[in-house]
């Protein structure tokens, strides 16, 4: 491993390094510099987000713990904003560099990426730090405890604050995040990876309440994880040994001028993908999603749900587009098959579903395939519609599972279908939000969704993927099947007796201030985005050549 | 032509009388109701001033634009997508029967019984609502306009049968709101298809309904039948044609009165007006090369509806039956390809609404007296209440399209402009007139003639007895008034059947209510000029975009037998 850096990095400084000041156009002729050149400026979004994830460490380190959770929560959000403003003023600068030898690319893609990604986190994060819905915390006060313990059952049952450590976790993960499709080399994809993997494995293990299903959802995901990591190593191994560097643009140029051996350019193209199709839950693909998002803590799960794809999305385009772009022929063929695949899954297992959180576990499986469809057809167009896709996408989900955590039942979350029984009567303001978030998963005009699904099938249709469009409309139909019969229950069915079996009927709880703007903001943007997309495609247009 | 933004208002009237009705939490009903109403009615007088402001734009000679009243405003620059609303001949004349209907149905439902715990308020509300989204449908004129509307519509309806319907009403508003965007999306296949195939033609792809049709004849056929199917079968299934029609029953039969009554009148008519819309204009080469698809299809709905409404034993199934009946017609009369035929069609498409408007809300009055939906449970009506049974009968006579009806003349003006080019359809077709009369005489004669009885017309005690007779009445011989009297004399003798409580004449409410609807069908069926002359140029215009012209009467008899 260690030799291999080394030969990256020995690799990076024979190749064209590139000043900050230097514009994309003029990256071949520059001559070639000894030391890497570091940019911190491009990258500082990122250093903003990793210096206040440690800067969080040491706060849960030092300061008392009456002070930390307030600490934690505006320190943050206020990271979170602050590294989305910086991202806005150096897009609209246009300050486009390939830094860090060649590790990092910051062109105008990723700062479209970064923006949406911190608009996503800006509204996922601050929901883990609601604890009004239930008293002390979603998350587990002492994770560490073992279950069934008296420490455990007591943290519990006096509502004890939960672990702050959540926050400076969670910005960890943003930070991979934001790593992730700005990668362009396979070891830089494969750190920021591990550095976004890791602390989503934690948090899915600390859930307050159904600590073993929330133990076992951490499991699940951090074997499933480690096993994806290391087919992932693999593919990079094939690639570096086909190329010769782990550079996207080196492999793209040894895919060019051809003479290797297909079979590991091959191979190590499939491994690669397949890596990298785990993280965005893309069926055949996708076993772990369902378990995960049922047992993770469900702002944690809103959280994964919107940002992980994102950035497993964001970064698979630059992939597909920088590195293997010239290959599309080899890969178009089995990505169209599987993404007809995870269509068909995450429609047709969604129909099944009894529990709303497995639902739109299924339901994100089902998107993936949709969002094949954009990552395929390798176009400008198709880029930017991909990511505006995942940025709706985002909304909604973000949106429908914070919802998710305000119907209780014997102070328990009621995920199951038939808790949802009648709530439009009890609270028409949760039943009408998650109305406009299911119409738009649903694609429904005057929605976000429904602007996502135009854009995306029309890049595919101008990619001359029309059979797979029916396709997917016939898959989007079996989808709003399931969300619509959330719709039925809420709105159609009578609510369930006052107590049954000794437990009490399901109550609408209300959130704090927090979760509340959270998901009124994922609501309105909904329908926002549904009815004046047009300055939010022309913000998050992409403009080719991706740098590398 | 006035630059009051006519189109613009009719759209956002209703919608913002929906939110005005759906927030009055606080009034009583009866302010509420009448609010709606009064927004109804508002919306209906700007559509009779639409109307007239048409007939300028028209007596000066059109402009450039075949839409006389346009409103065009970017929307989505990325993707070539405007806000456009335009009228022509076509789109008025639905817009004109929807601001006719509505009023008409928001009377009709005054006092509609209700689920428990659910509000007319809301119902009121969500009517209006629908009415905005129908308005818009029928006034787009960029396509994806259209498309956004045509699905949005779909929403008030869902809720309206979801959550005011009969006692399956969650599972008839999941069909139907599947079946509807099972086509919708297919049709959203197509306006990415039609939008990149105007790509290819073009610099920049649009989907501006104009600039299509300008360039409908250099998008090459084989693209022109893959886009065609999708929009075909999303109109088809709206329709709807017969094998795409299971939804509509089902639909139809759970709705509370009112909102089946748009359901049928007005939403349905959404599909026949997307084939002129867009299938024929924007797609001219794969409407003539799948004629003879659509009118297999036609006559198809023709003949099987008929049949199936015939074996109806629910009285509101069996309306929606007749209507599939009739919209065979109307896409005989799209798909004929002549003037004629094509101006038939479009006026069945008014004469329908009213029609089987008319007859679906007395419909509804006698299952709100009976309160039952069974053919069976009704019998000799017409004595105890004279009144619904004579509107009853004009309702059957303008659907059977009994000269003197309105839709005689649009049934003929389509027989006679389809017999031009294809006889042999016609004439099968003429035979669904004669399966029409069984059906619609044969139920008018099972509930309104013959003695009393039927559970939802006699009082318990007897009803046992006299629902055997009642279920059976095919035995009995076909002359209603003779025939009718005897048997009764017999039942009457032993016990006088008691009538049920609450069992009485038309109120006078319901007569306003009905009212106008019979005047449209005797005015229309005797003098429907002005209406003829509003949609004329249009279909014209339409049958230029396909490239087809009507055939010269020697050529008539000549070519008669070919096609």
């Amino acid at each position: 491993m260690g030799s291999l850096t080394g030969t990256a990095l020995l690799a990076a400084s024979v190749a064209p390094a590139v000043s900050p000041t230097v514009s994309p156009t003029a990256v071949a002729p520059s001559p070639p510099i000894a030391a890497p050149s570091i940019d911190l400026i491009g990258v500082l979004p990122v250093l903003i987000v990793l210096g206040a994830a440690c800067l969080a460490v040491i706060v849960e380190a030092a300061l008392p713990k009456r002070q930390r959770f307030v600490t934690q929560v505006v320190l943050a959000v206020a990271a979170i904003i602050a590294a989305g403003v910086v991202t806005v003023v150096l897009g609209v600068r246009g300050h486009y560099v390939v830094t860090f030898a060649g590790a990092i690319a910051v062109d105008s893609a990723t700062y479209v990426m970064w923006g949406s990604l911190l608009a996503l986190a800006l509204v996922a994060v601050p929901v883990m730090a609601d604890r009004v819905i239930e008293p002390g915390g979603v998350f587990a006060a002492e994770a560490s405890a073992v279950i069934g313990s008296p420490r455990a059952k007591q943290a519990t049952a006096v509502a004890t604050p939960m672990q702050t450590e959540v926050f400076p976790l969670a910005l960890f993960a943003v930070g991979g995040m934001l790593v992730f499709p700005a990668a362009s080399d396979l070891l830089t994809l494969f750190v920021a990876l591990e550095v976004m993997s890791l602390p989503l494995y934690l948090l899915s293990g600390m859930a307050r309440r159904k600590r073993l299903i929330s133990q076992e959802a951490a499991v699940k995901y951090f074997l499933i994880g480690a096993f994806t990591s290391a087919i992932l190593l693999y593919g990079i191994a094939l690639l570096y040994g086909y190329a010769g560097s782990v550079k996207f643009a080196a492999i793209a140029s040894a895919a060019k001028a051809g003479g290797g051996s297909d079979l590991l350019l091959l191979a190590g193209i499939g491994l690669l993908v397949v890596g990298l199709l785990y993280k965005g839950s893309v069926g055949p693909f996708h076993l772990w999603t369902p378990d995960v998002y049922q047992g993770a803590p469900t702002p944690h799960s809103a959280f994964m749900g919107a940002c992980t794809k994102f950035a497993a999305f964001a970064a698979l385009l630059r992939v597909m587009q920088v590195a293997l772009g010239g290959m599309a022929w080899s890969w178009k063929p089995v990505l169209m098959v599987i993404a007809v695949i995870s269509m068909a899954i995450g429609a047709f297992f969604g129909v099944i579903q009894q529990d709303l959180k497995r639902m739109l576990a299924y339901s994100s499986v089902a998107h993936a395939g949709f969002l094949l469809l954009g990552v395929m057809s390798i176009t400008e167009r198709g880029v930017t519609a991909t990511l505006f896709y995942l940025l709706t996408y985002g909304f909604a989900t973000i949106g429908g599972f914070n919802l998710l955590m305000l119907v209780r039942r014997g102070g328990l979350e009621a995920p199951r279908l038939a808790d949802w029984a009648g709530i439009g009567k009890k609270s028409p303001a949760v039943a009408a939000t998650m109305t406009i978030f299911l119409l738009s998963l649903a694609g429904i005009p005057l929605t976000s969704g429904f602007i996502g699904k135009v854009v995306i099938f029309t890049a595919a249709m101008n990619a001359g993927m029309g059979p797979l469009v029916v396709i997917a409309m016939i898959a989007t139909v079996v989808t709003a099947f399931f969300y619509l019969r959330v719709i039925v229950m809420m709105y159609f069915a009578e609510p369930p007796a006052k107590s049954v079996g000794g437990i009490d009927a399901p109550t609408v709880a209300l959130p704090s201030t927090l979760t509340l703007v959270s998901i009124a903001v994922c609501a309105i943007l909904t329908i926002l985005l549904g009815i004046v997309p047009q300055p939010v495609l022309d913000i998050m247009h992409v403009t080719f050549p991706l740098l590398s | 032509m006035s630059s009051f933004p006519y189109l613009l208002v009719l759209l956002l009237l209703p919608l913002v009388g929906g939110i005005v009705v759906a927030g009055m939490g606080g009034a009583t009903v009866r302010t509420a109701k009448l609010t709606a109403l009064g927004f109804s009615l508002a919306e209906f007088v700007i559509a009779v001033l639409l109307w007239f402001d048409y007939r300028n734009f028209l007596t000066q000679g059109g402009g450039t634009s075949p839409f006389g009243e346009v409103v065009k405003v970017t929307w989505i620059r990325s993707f070539g997508i405007h806000f456009a609303l335009g009228a022509d001949g076509i789109s008025l004349i639905l817009i004109a029967m929807t601001c006719f209907l509505v009023p008409i149905v928001l009377g009709a439902s005054w006092e509609e019984k209700l689920p428990a715990g659910r509000t007319i308020t809301g119902y009121f509300a969500l009517v209006l609502v629908f009415q905005s989204a129908m308005i818009g449908v029928f006034a787009a004129t960029d396509v994806f306009l259209f498309y956004c509307f045509f699905e949005v519509m779909l929403i008030p309806m869902y809720f309206l049968v979801g959550y005011f319907g009969g006692p399956r009403r969650a599972y008839a508003a999941t069909k139907f709101f599947l079946y509807s965007l099972l086509g919708g999306l297919l049709m959203l296949a197509s306006v990415i298809g039609l939008y990149v195939a105007s790509g290819h033609v073009l610099p920049e792809g649009t989907l501006d309904w104009e600039t299509l049709r300008s360039i409908a004849h250099q998008i090459p056929e084989s693209t022109q039948v893959w886009i065609f199917l999708g929009f075909a079968i999303a109109f088809a299934i709206k329709a709807p044609l017969v094998p795409f029609h299971t939804w509509l029953p089902e639909a139809g039969a759970e709705a509370p009165t009112g909102a089946s009554t748009l359901l049928v009148t007005t939403m349905d008519k959404v599909g026949t007006f997307g084939f002129l819309r867009i299938c024929l204009p924007l797609l001219p080469a794969a409407s003539q090369k799948l004629v003879w698809l659509f009118l297999l299809l036609a006559l198809l709905g023709i003949v099987y509806a008929a049949i199936v409404a015939a074996m109806q034993t629910d009285l509101k199934k069996f309306v929606t039956f007749t209507s599939i009946a009739h919209f065979g017609f109307i896409v005989m009369g799209v798909f004929a390809f002549t003037t004629q035929a094509m101006a038939g069609a479009v006026l069945y498409m008014l004469n329908h609404g009213i029609a089987t408007g008319l007859l679906f809300v007395i419909v509804g009055m006698l299952i709100a007296r009976g309160g039952s939906r069974q053919v069976a449970d009704y019998g000799g009506v017409w004595k105890i209440a004279p009144v619904l049974g004579g509107i009853f009968l004009v309702a059957t006579m303008a659907t059977l399209a009994l000269p003197g009806t309105n839709s005689f003349v649009s049934e003929f003006l389509v027989l006679i402009g389809t017999f031009q080019r294809h006889p042999a359809w016609a004439i099968i077709g003429t035979a669904g007139i004669i399966l029409s009369s069984v059906y619609v005489l044969w139920i008018f004669q099972r509930t309104m003639t013959g003695p009393l009885r039927g559970a939802a017309v006699v009082d318990t005690d007897t009803a046992a007895d006299d629902g055997v007779r009642g279920a059976a009445p095919e035995l009995e011989p076909a002359p209603p008034a003779g025939g009718g009297t005897a048997t009764a004399v017999v039942v009457e003798a032993p016990a006088e059947p008691k009538v049920k409580a609450g069992f009485g004449d038309l109120t006078p409410r319901e007569i306003a209510v009905v009212a106008p609807l019979v005047a449209a069908i005797i005015f229309l069926g005797i003098y429907p000029k002005p209406v003829l002359d509003v949609i004329q140029p249009t279909v014209t215009a339409t049958m230029h975009a396909v490239g087809v012209s009507d055939l010269a009467p020697a050529t008539q008899n000549l070519n008669g037998g070919g096609n």
